[in-house]
């Protein structure tokens, strides 16, 4: 893995989301990821370009999301960054537990912490960075949600 | 590969074959509108053939737990039928594998309907 880095400037569009979900999946074949691990990582990445487009900006054609990736070498750093009201981690409920296991929505935070190592949210002022990382190789990598 | 779906009776069980993506956005509605469609006509025998579902996002989740909760509220049924791995894992993952009644055989999944 050789250290790298990539920025796109998108749209708050869905284009935008498919766009972000299909350069992680070669992104990380490049980083040399085996195909489930790329899977998962371009899972996560969509998830959270959802979150930017939707949640975050909601559509505001004003508003751009901005996707970066870095291969540092150890691991593969995803930067996810909208302009949008700000997302508050903390009152994003579990949604696995009973009472909200039939809610349609609230999964998308779960899927990103369950397929990557390291999920980390950050308030921005306006808008919200979600900080993704997925260690080239380590036990959390191939069975994490196994253990769950 | 957008998602496209098909509707065929089975001994009065009305089986939808979905084949591509069910994500935010076309797949995702595509699906709503198919199930309420199918609720709205009195069928409320329900089987979902996900085998040919290529990927499926949160929002796609979504959809599969909307379609379940609107079947059973009108006092109807809702299994899936030919997860692949991706969806099973995911269902196994959000735990709603449980939740679902998931089949592997179309003829015995057609025959669990009461």
């Amino acid at each position: 893995m050789t250290a790298n880095r990539v920025s796109y400037t998108l749209d708050s569009s869905l284009q935008s989301v498919n766009m972000a979900e299909e350069t992680a999946q070669l992104i990380a074949a490049k980083a040399g990821f085996d195909e489930d691990n790329c899977l998962r990582i371009s899972m996560a990445v969509r998830e959270a370009a959802v979150n930017a487009v939707l949640h975050g900006n909601a559509y505001d054609p004003k508003k751009k999301v901005t996707v970066a990736f870095e291969n540092t070498g150890q691991a593969l750093v995803i930067r996810i960054t909208d302009e949008g009201k700000g997302l508050d981690v903390n009152n994003v409920p579990d949604p696995t537990t009973p009472e909200n296991l039939l809610k349609q929505s609230g999964r998308g935070i779960f899927l990103m912490r369950s397929f990557m190592d390291e999920v980390r949210v950050r308030l921005l002022q306006p808008g919200t960075e979600v900080t993704m990382i997925k260690n080239v190789s380590g036990p959390a990598a191939d069975h994490k949600e196994a253990s769950k | 590969m957008s998602m496209k779906t098909s509707t065929r009776q089975v001994d009065g069980i009305t089986i939808v074959d979905l084949s591509g993506r069910i994500t935010l956005g076309e797949g995702s509605v595509l699906l709503r509108d198919v199930v309420r469609d199918l609720v709205t006509k009195g069928q409320r025998k329900i089987l979902l053939n996900l085998g040919d579902v290529t990927y499926i996002d949160s929002s796609g989740i979504g959809e599969l737990v909307s379609a379940f909760t609107t079947v059973r509220n009108q006092g109807g049924e809702l299994k899936l039928l030919n997860l692949t791995k991706k969806v099973h894992d995911l269902l196994q993952i959000t735990k709603l594998y449980t939740v679902f009644d998931v089949k592997d055989d179309e003829a015995a999944a057609v025959a669990a309907f009461k």
